[in-house]
């Protein structure tokens, strides 16, 4: 397939993919491989990194080891990201797809709605909605695919816009095709190029915004996260640096990986661009 | 009748001023922190820690204690017992006026006494219990009549005990209602300006104070900075002049102690002598089988956290008496983390797995790390917990609806088992929307006897051996789980002076401190 092909060679690309794919496996398996729970207490509190080969990465301010919050916090970061990635896929590609291609008031009403998620900011919205739902890895989730549709939704609502008026849609109602299925087998397929882009950008966005509430102390406290355990080294960054530094190593080589991706895949699925390249 | 006269001999209140051999300087600010926001200023109705440390520099007690915790003249100038015990005679202070400009008299007391803070004051509602009434003969003398000589009664008067509250601003009110609430009305050394929610609560000095030449100081800035990390920087800045204990991060404590121009003291906690531990709730759940009770115990490596976070400052507590207080008992059993035994324990008791919830105490990161460190100890042992999060106002909602299984919270002991200590396992003493009565809910017949004779026995050898028995039952029932005697070092500019000078330090510190320009 062209896709796959042109991604493959957009060495970018790759490197992303590498990175991201390996934060999968250890969020997949690490914690079977991995004994141990994150939050006990193994070895003499603020032990820095590389001094002693059980605990490579050294103990936080409690004796706890970093690696293993690493890893579980990958598993987290991983988690959550997808997980209201694909809430936010599901009620803002709907809502777009019907406020395009059906237009007039239909359009109207669905575009103010979605226009006041949109004049708030997000980030706020978000603390408001997990202080009011206590922190849970659910109210968490949830917040986040709350506060991130509204682009999925302007996005397949202009590309229906542009979409609905092609000779194969026409087509297709002239055949009596339903609007359903018009919605469904014609243009949705034909718009999926730059949702996929957006949506590997909204998995990068909601890992920032799952560690930012984590952070500010917002997170579920069942479940170490990197965001909690930057928040937790905050208060110590003097007497121990590496604290903070390391999970926020793995948060900014996440969201990397995961815009690199996003761009090579923009790149592979977008004709134009592709052809650019090559040429 | 012959009486004994107390107070009048001691009659000046600046009572350390032999120590300064300086002269106070006037004028100048002094920037604090208050950690947490206290969820109010009006101290006759919370009790919370930050809401006394602001509200006693407003209000006053009928007395000041100093820190071998006697008795001094503050708004009452002498006091008389008969000779039966019975009879306490309360001298007040003439020409004090409240901030409003209304004069402070004995109507005052009796209403603020017998009144209000009989309704809304649980601890010092138990020792109420012994006074049969409180009449005022004229202005400015006061009588409380006792139904038995009560050893504690003099230390009842410090500003959180007791606080003045002015009767012609709550008298037939709703006085969780009242207006003034927001905007405090006392006799104290400063009066109210401004609170800023979520910045700073702004005190300034009162030009009327009854006590010629006090304050030295004209403003009082109280910070609020939600982050500990913060606070360090604002002292290390010289934004802020003191930090009082427990508003630092324990980690923090041995830098900022070793800063040029940074004094310490723990002083200043002599009539509170804080004592922590974990509420468990003893009407329901796992937490209602005393066997479970006691492998919380074992579970708790109290050692580890005493040196992890507490950075070896306090003690391991190990019942309900705190070993400054009047009446401990050193015999008690101790204990011992010793896994083995939780749960051994646990399966005694055929505990199923049932998940226990542990409230979080919203008071920093050192209480927030400590939930972590607990909710690890007894997972080790085989206890599901979750950890349940909260603001201030709503950590005291649910210990006061009794709407918790396992919380933290610290306490104050007042010196005396029949102030401080029996208030919270004392039957009598259960009434739901308080945090700070027996929220646990012990019903112990016999203790509750063993309390009630102790107060009023004579002499202190008879106390003495009803509390050891007391002691020894409630460590035997583990009503509640004990961590710490906790020990919080104050941290100060040292050009801020006197500053610590009676038993509840900077409760009420800032009347007498000055700062050296």
């Amino acid at each position: 397939m062209n896709v796959i092909k042109s991604l493959t060679q957009n060495k970018v690309a790759m490197v992303g993919f590498g990175i991201l794919f390996m934060f999968v496996v250890i969020a997949l398996f690490g914690p079977y491989l991995y004994d141990g729970s994150p939050w006990r207490m193994v070895q003499r509190p603020f032990l820095p990194p590389f001094q002693n080969s059980n605990y490579i990465l050294g103990t936080d301010t409690l004796g706890r080891d970093v690696l293993a919050g690493l890893i579980y916090g990958a598993r987290i970061s991983l988690l959550v990201g997808l997980v209201s990635t694909t809430i936010a896929l599901l009620i803002g590609i709907p809502l777009g797809a019907y406020a395009g291609y059906y237009g007039g008031w239909v359009d109207e009403v669905l575009m103010r709605f979605t226009e006041i998620f949109q004049t708030v900011p997000s980030f706020a919205l978000a603390v408001v909605l997990v202080a009011i739902f206590e922190p849970s890895v659910y109210s968490i989730t949830g917040a986040i695919a709350i506060v991130s549709w509204p682009p999925v939704a302007r996005l397949v609502r202009g590309e229906f816009l542009s979409l609905r008026s092609q000779e194969y849609v026409l087509a297709a109602k002239l055949n009596g095709q339903t609007n359903r299925n018009i919605i469904m087998r014609e243009i949705l397929p034909n718009s999926l190029s730059p949702i996929i882009v957006l949506a590997s950008l909204m998995v990068a966005s909601a890992i920032l915004l799952e560690s930012s509430l984590s952070f500010l102390g917002l997170g579920d406290p069942e479940i170490m996260s990197w965001g909690y355990m930057i928040g937790a080294a905050k208060t110590v960054i003097r007497q121990a640096w590496w604290l903070s530094f390391i999970p926020g190593i793995a948060i900014a080589i996440t969201v990397l990986s995961l815009n690199l991706l996003g761009e090579g895949l923009n790149e592979a699925l977008n004709p134009k661009l592709s052809g650019k390249r090559e040429s | 009748m012959k009486k004994i006269i107390m107070g009048a001999v001691i009659a000046c209140l600046p009572f350390t001023s032999s120590a300064y051999a300086e002269d106070p300087q006037e004028g100048g600010t002094i920037n604090v922190v208050v950690q947490p926001e206290p969820p109010s200023l009006m101290i006759g109705m919370y009790s919370n820690a930050t809401t006394q440390q602001v509200g006693g520099n407003i209000f006053e007690g009928l007395m000041r204690y100093d820190k071998d915790l006697n008795p001094h003249p503050l708004l009452a100038t002498a006091w008389e017992n008969s000779e039966d015990g019975k009879t306490w005679t309360f001298h007040l202070k003439e020409g004090v006026v409240w901030h409003d400009g209304k004069p402070f008299t004995s109507a005052d007391v009796v209403f603020s006494i017998d009144k209000l803070l009989r309704e809304t004051n649980a601890r010092l509602r138990g020792s109420l219990a012994f006074v049969d009434s409180i009449t005022a003969p004229d202005d400015y003398t006061v009588v409380f009549q006792l139904n038995q000589p009560f050893g504690p009664f003099i230390r009842l008067f410090e500003v959180g005990t007791t606080p003045m509250l002015p009767k012609h601003i709550y008298a037939g009110t709703d006085y969780k209602l009242n207006p003034a609430n927001h905007h405090p009305i006392g006799t104290g050394p400063f009066v109210f300006k401004e609170w800023k929610k979520g910045s700073f609560i702004h005190l300034a000095k009162n030009e009327n104070y009854h006590v010629k030449g006090l304050p030295h100081i004209d403003e009082l800035y109280w910070h609020v900075i939600p982050d500990a990390a913060s606070r360090s920087v604002a002292f290390e800045t010289g934004k802020i002049d003191v930090l009082p204990g427990g508003s630092v991060e324990n980690f923090d404590v041995p830098r900022l102690t070793e800063l040029d121009n940074a004094c310490v003291t723990t002083d200043g906690w002599e009539f509170f002598s804080p004592h922590a531990w974990l509420w468990l709730n003893n009407r329901q759940g796992p937490t209602s089988d005393k066997r479970f009770r006691q492998a919380v115990m074992y579970s708790m490596d109290r050692e580890f956290a005493k040196s992890v976070l507490w950075n070896d400052y306090g003690k391991i507590a190990k019942g309900p008496v705190g070993s400054k207080t009047k009446f401990y008992d050193d015999s008690l059993p101790n204990y011992e983390y010793n896994p083995e035994k939780a749960k051994a324990l646990l399966a005694e008791m055929g505990y199923d797995g049932t998940p226990v919830r542990l409230m979080a105490m919203p008071y920093g990161e050192t209480w927030q790390r400590w939930t972590e460190v607990i909710k690890q100890n007894l997972e080790e042992v085989g206890i599901k917990t979750q950890i349940v999060s909260t603001d201030v106002a709503g950590w005291n909602q649910k210990i006061g609806d009794w709407d918790y299984d396992i919380s933290f919270t610290y306490l104050y002991q007042y010196g005396d088992p029949a102030l401080g200590v029996s208030r919270t396992y004392l039957s009598n003493n259960i009434a739901k929307g308080s945090p700070w009565n027996n929220a646990e809910g012990y019903v112990n017949k016999q203790v509750d006897q063993w309390f009630n004779e102790a107060a009023v026995a004579f002499p202190d050898a008879k106390r003495a051996e009803l509390y050891s028995k007391a002691q020894h039952q409630i460590v035997e029932d583990v009503p509640v789980a004990w961590l710490m005697e906790l020990e919080f070092p104050t941290i100060y500019n040292c050009k801020v002076q006197n500053l610590v000078d009676s038993a509840i330090g900077v409760n009420d510190a800032f009347g007498t401190a000055w700062i050296k320009q």
